[in-house]
């Protein structure tokens, strides 16, 4: 049984989180979305060749918006968790009677609806500079979906193990930042040299990138039903270990 | 003395099933701080129960394992007959925690906090519910404000008003008036005695004696995770409390008649002050007074003043906290 008008209170309080920054959440996407475009799409793509029979320029669009929706999600659920637990607001969730699905379910789908309003503002601006077509619209929505939600779980994980502002910053800074930076967000594997297109194939982030070029344009690096199985193996760790955390009050009950 | 206590409360639990039952509750901390230590107690529908005990007793952390805050290390809590192992989930809809440091979402308007409340403990919307809870805090003028632009009483204010508005028929009030002046305390008071005319249980902490004293209809005092007296606060005054009168003679005394001496008294200051302890805090001190007086005044043993003093539930408190200690 899931109650779920504390579901739909969570949701809409989350999302309520991210509206009050609305200007700084819509600005930010814009500003780095046309920054890259300017730099890689217009300054470097000029001189790239087409990959796999896409322009440079458009090529680059589903690895931006990885890049955006992984670190935007992740930081921004984290935060939905940790600051609660900072203040100690985190006390109304935990004496309310809602249990880890309505919390998930709440948190989660206001992640999954940041991310649809981000991915919408990235691809609006990305078009003001080249021209694309998605072949697999609905693929792809499914597919954003699906690494939002993961990522958001990710980084739900990430704000409940952080005891302080810097452990909060580490991981992303360390880990997911460069790991999107390799993961073929502004090339295809097989422009690496020898060597280096077998390690790149250890980056997780690899196959989410691929998979969402492959929705985009029909062609990638990787077998798409690859990238969609890394994508839910990712997101079935991740609520198996916030599963765990929630039933034994880890880092929440003291 | 406790063991008497114990089973005062037992019988008059028998009369009614207890809101909420605890038994021989432990909490350990991570550090090896054992902060509750053996926790029975049962608190009875309706009633107004003031927890009393000095900083670092356990109160917190007792309210905190009754409202899914902190995981008891072993023993069991029931509230409203469910455990909280299993069904918590019925239990929680029911309960209503204030917590003791003013922590809510400084940036939500005061009328959204409080919604958000009722939503999350799975209640539907109810505008004129919620209006009726903001008015009696006298928050209503205020809902459109920002939490962190009120005052600290306010804020303790917003955080009643979202521990009512689902409606719990439990409430836990962890230091309602600190921080709180005078008025605002009294204004507390009232706002605590309407919730209890709605039938609303309340479990309530304070330092302040002169609150438990004034609102409780029973009192536990806690310390060091052990609770050593829980009694109707009438009842821990009527065998606890003491009535001390000092009356002045008009000459000094050396030895007293045994017409005098029959009474619980004392001479003091050189024989020129008698002094009586006595009573239990029913009144039987004061009556005694009377006929000391008048004893006094058969013996013709003048008398130029007379000052009376009730022991209070704060001397109770502090002789029970020294009682502990040894
Ligand atoms: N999360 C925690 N981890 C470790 N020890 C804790 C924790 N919370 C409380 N304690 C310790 O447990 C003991 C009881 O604390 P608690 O907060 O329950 O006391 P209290 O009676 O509410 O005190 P106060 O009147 O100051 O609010 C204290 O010694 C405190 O230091
Ligand atoms: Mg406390």
């Amino acid at each position: 049984m899931i109650a779920w008008r504390s579901t739909w209170s969570i949701y809409t309080r989350e999302l309520m989180r991210f509206l009050r920054t609305a200007f700084q959440s819509v600005l930010a996407p814009v500003l780095t979305t046309s920054l890259y475009f300017i730099v890689f799409g217009a300054a470097i793509g000029g001189r790239m060749p087409d990959l796999g029979g896409v322009d440079y320029g458009a090529f680059i669009i589903p690895g931006l918006l990885m890049l955006t929706l992984l670190g935007e999600t992740t930081s921004n659920s984290s935060f939905g968790i940790y600051m609660p637990r900072f203040t100690g607001t985190i006390y109304e969730l935990l004496s309310a009677p809602v249990g880890v699905a309505e919390t998930l379910l709440g948190f989660v789908g206001a992640a999954i609806t940041k991310s649809l309003i981000l991915a919408a503002i990235i691809l609006v601006t990305a078009r003001l500079f080249v021209d694309y077509t998605i072949v697999h619209p609905f693929l792809a929505l499914i597919y954003i979906m699906l690494v939002a939600a993961a990522f958001s779980l990710f980084g739900f994980i990430l704000g409940i193990w952080a005891d302080n502002f810097e452990k909060l910053g580490i991981i992303p800074l360390l880990f997911l930042t460069p790991l999107t930076f390799l993961g073929g967000t502004f090339y295809s594997i097989d422009m690496l040299p020898k060597p280096w297109d077998t390690i790149a194939l250890a980056n997780p982030i690899v196959y989410l990138v691929s998979g969402l070029r492959w929705t985009f344009y029909g062609s990638s690096d990787v077998n798409i039903w690859i990238s969609f199985g890394i994508t839910l193996a990712f997101l079935a760790i991740c609520v198996g270990v916030i599963t765990f955390i929630f039933r034994t009050g880890w880092r929440l009950r003291s | 003395m406790p063991d008497q206590s114990r089973t005062r409360i037992r019988t008059l639990d028998a009369s009614a099933s207890p809101i909420v039952d605890i038994s021989a509750l432990t909490k350990v901390y991570p550090g090896g701080l054992t902060a509750l230590d053996g926790v029975d107690l049962r608190i009875r529908k309706g009633e107004i129960f003031a927890l009393l005990g000095p900083n670092g007793a356990g109160k917190t952390t007792l309210i905190g394992a009754i409202c899914g805050l902190v995981t008891p290390t072993s023993g069991s809590i029931r509230v409203f007959g469910h455990d909280l192992a299993t069904d918590w989930r019925k239990a929680r809809q029911r309960i209503g925690l204030v917590p003791q440091e003013l922590s809510t979402d400084m940036f939500d308007p005061v009328m959204r906090a409080v919604s958000y409340s009722r939503g999350l403990f799975g209640l539907a919307p109810d505008p004129a519910r919620i209006e009726e809870i903001l008015r009696s805090l006298s928050l209503w003028d205020k809902r459109e404000e920002r939490i962190m632009a009120l005052s600290g009483g306010m804020k303790r204010r917003v955080l009643i008003a979202k521990a009512l508005a689902h409606e719990p028929d439990l409430l836990f009030l962890d230091e309602p008036t600190a921080g709180v002046d005078v008025e605002l305390r009294k204004g507390m008071w009232s706002i605590i005695d309407e919730m209890r005319s709605r039938g609303v249980t309340i479990i309530l902490t304070t330092h302040y004696i002169e609150e438990a004293e004034e609102m409780a209809d029973r009192v536990g005092v806690i310390r060091k995770g052990r609770i050593i007296a829980v009694d109707e606060k009438e009842a821990l005054m009527a065998r606890l409390g003491r009535t001390e009168a000092h009356i002045a003679l008009a000459a000094p005394l050396q030895v007293l008649p045994p017409e005098i001496a029959r009474f619980s008294v004392e001479l003091e200051d050189g024989g020129t002050s008698l002094c009586y302890r006595g009573g239990d805090g029913t009144g039987k001190g004061k009556a005694e007074v009377a006929e000391l007086t008048k004893a006094l005044y058969a013996a013709g043993i003048d008398y130029t003043g007379i000052e009376i003093r009730e022991s209070s539930l704060e001397d109770i408190f502090v002789s029970l906290l020294g009682e502990g200690e040894q």
